[in-house]
């Protein structure tokens, strides 16, 4: 086993923030894809007790869980490199506040565009579209989240960007109409190298949210 | 460093996460001013700070804004260098980040459950409290803290202060729930933690007295059930019930 290990799934989007991350610092890894649709290795049940999920990072057989928590300890386990949050408290602090919207916000009303119909979905659009104009907001004209460099921010949405087309598809609307600032910081994230090779294909994505569609009985 | 009268702290009195604030503003020495803020009617400076959540607690730094408890905790450890409260080694760094979370999306929630709940669903909130707490007792015993007087290692630290504003909610509940919480001989560990806990001088200045929070709770719970009864209870009053309930134990609003 490697120095660094990741246990992760392909479509996985928190994975995938381990990944950018990782390949923003320039580590090398091992990675290790986990079948969460079915049984679960032995390393992971061992690595991950309480939550039993991927990502962990296993660093010198230590293990590190919760993709944001992963985020920060690449960044201060590798300090002498790209460094992904700011340097200043004040700053710092914004940043963890836009990452941890991502996931209590974003993603989680992100779901229910694909989990919800009728009117629940386009309750749930509405609030998704509030959403985007706050990270439209907070984005302003800066190249990204993290300014003139890619930060963390930047790294907990990027993987979110292949699940555009689900999200627009499933509930019927335009993230570009919506919020474009944000739509052309996604088109900007993917020129990264780290972000192209860590993000799946949208319609990879899409035919995943339709086994979870399935999963969770949404006809 | 920026003297410490430009803090301002927009918080409410029953509020654990802004205990938490309290509590490490304490123990790093700084003064600051303190708003109190009703949870039902926000004050209009807790709209401006903090638009994106309307909740307390807000930490006002020469007028910028921090939001998010634990994400406060850690600018103040960040901003204040003395009295750490966060370990220097970025493994044990992760290792509270994670346990916080726990604290945060696990355990508080199912606390708040046992309280919110009754018959059927009291009990199964009860054991969920119960499976929560065997993690962490588990993990004093055995794991990343053992051996430890606190989770901070000698001093209290980040995850003291998050379980640790929030778990004397576990003995109001008891008491006026009726129901058994955290039973020294199952979760010793924990319990001598907490014990250990409360007994600092900077904690008890910062946790309002157990026949406040007793009051407040049992004030609450009559709410609660009248509102179950199906008697007297206007769509805001629910609202604020359960909106009480949730600032007070795992910061949520509405």
């Amino acid at each position: 086993m490697k120095a660094v290990v990741l246990l992760d799934f392909w479509a996985s989007p928190f994975g995938q923030r381990c990944r950018i991350a990782l390949a923003e610092k320039g580590v090398d890894y091992e990675y290790r894809e986990e079948n969460v649709l079915g049984d679960k290795s032995p390393l992971l049940l061992q690595s991950n007790p309480v939550h039993k999920k991927i990502p962990v990072l296993i660093h010198d057989g230590k293990p590190v869980c919760e993709s944001l928590i992963i985020v920060q300890y690449i960044d201060e386990a590798w300090p002498d490199r790209a460094p992904l949050l700011p340097a200043d408290p004040y700053s710092r602090a914004q940043a963890r506040f836009w990452a941890d919207f991502v996931d209590v916000k974003f993603n989680e009303c992100g779901s229910r565009l694909w989990k919800l119909k009728g009117e629940a979905q386009a309750a749930a659009k509405e609030e998704f579209i509030g959403i985007l104009k706050l990270l439209e907001g907070e984005l302003g004209d800066k190249k990204y989240f993290g300014g003139d460099a890619f930060g963390f921010v930047d790294v907990a949405l990027a993987p979110f960007v292949s699940w555009f087309y689900s999200y627009e598809t499933c509930a019927g609307f335009s993230i570009e109409e919506a919020a474009p600032k944000v739509a052309a910081w996604g088109k900007r994230c993917m020129e990264r190298e780290s972000v192209a090779n860590a993000l799946s294909h949208p319609d990879k994505i899409y035919e995943i949210v339709g086994v979870l569609k399935k999963k969770f009985g949404v006809e | 460093m920026d003297p410490p009268s430009s803090l301002k702290l927009l918080g409410s009195w029953a509020d654990s996460h802004t205990h938490r604030v309290q509590l490490a503003l304490k123990l790093k020495g700084l003064e600051f001013e303190y708003q109190e803020e009703d949870a039902i009617n926000p004050s209009p400076a807790l709209l401006l700070h903090n638009p994106v959540y309307k909740k307390v607690p807000v930490l006002l730094h020469s007028d910028r804004p921090v939001v998010e408890s634990v994400i406060i905790l850690q600018y103040i450890d960040e901003t204040w260098a003395d009295n750490p409260i966060m370990p220097a080694d970025p493994f044990e760094r992760a290792v509270a980040r994670f346990w916080c979370h726990f604290a945060e999306d696990k355990l508080a929630p199912a606390v708040g459950a046992v309280f919110s709940s009754s018959g059927e669903g009291q009990k199964t909130a009860v054991d969920q409290v119960h499976d929560n707490l065997k993690l962490l007792e588990r993990e004093l015993r055995d794991g990343a803290f053992k051996e430890k007087r606190f989770f901070g290692g000698d001093k209290i630290g980040l995850l003291d202060i998050v379980l640790g504003c929030g778990s004397y909610w576990l003995a109001v509940f008891e008491e006026v729930m009726e129901v058994k919480l955290v039973d020294p001989g199952t979760f010793p560990v924990f319990h001598a933690w907490l014990k250990d806990f409360e007994e600092q001088n900077e904690v008890k200045e910062t946790i309002p007295a157990i026949d406040k929070l007793l009051e407040y709770a049992r004030g609450i719970r009559q709410m609660m059930l009248s509102l179950s009864n199906g008697t007297s209870t206007t769509a805001p009053a629910a609202a604020g019930t359960t909106s009480a309930i949730n600032v007070a134990v795992d910061g949520s609003s509405g």
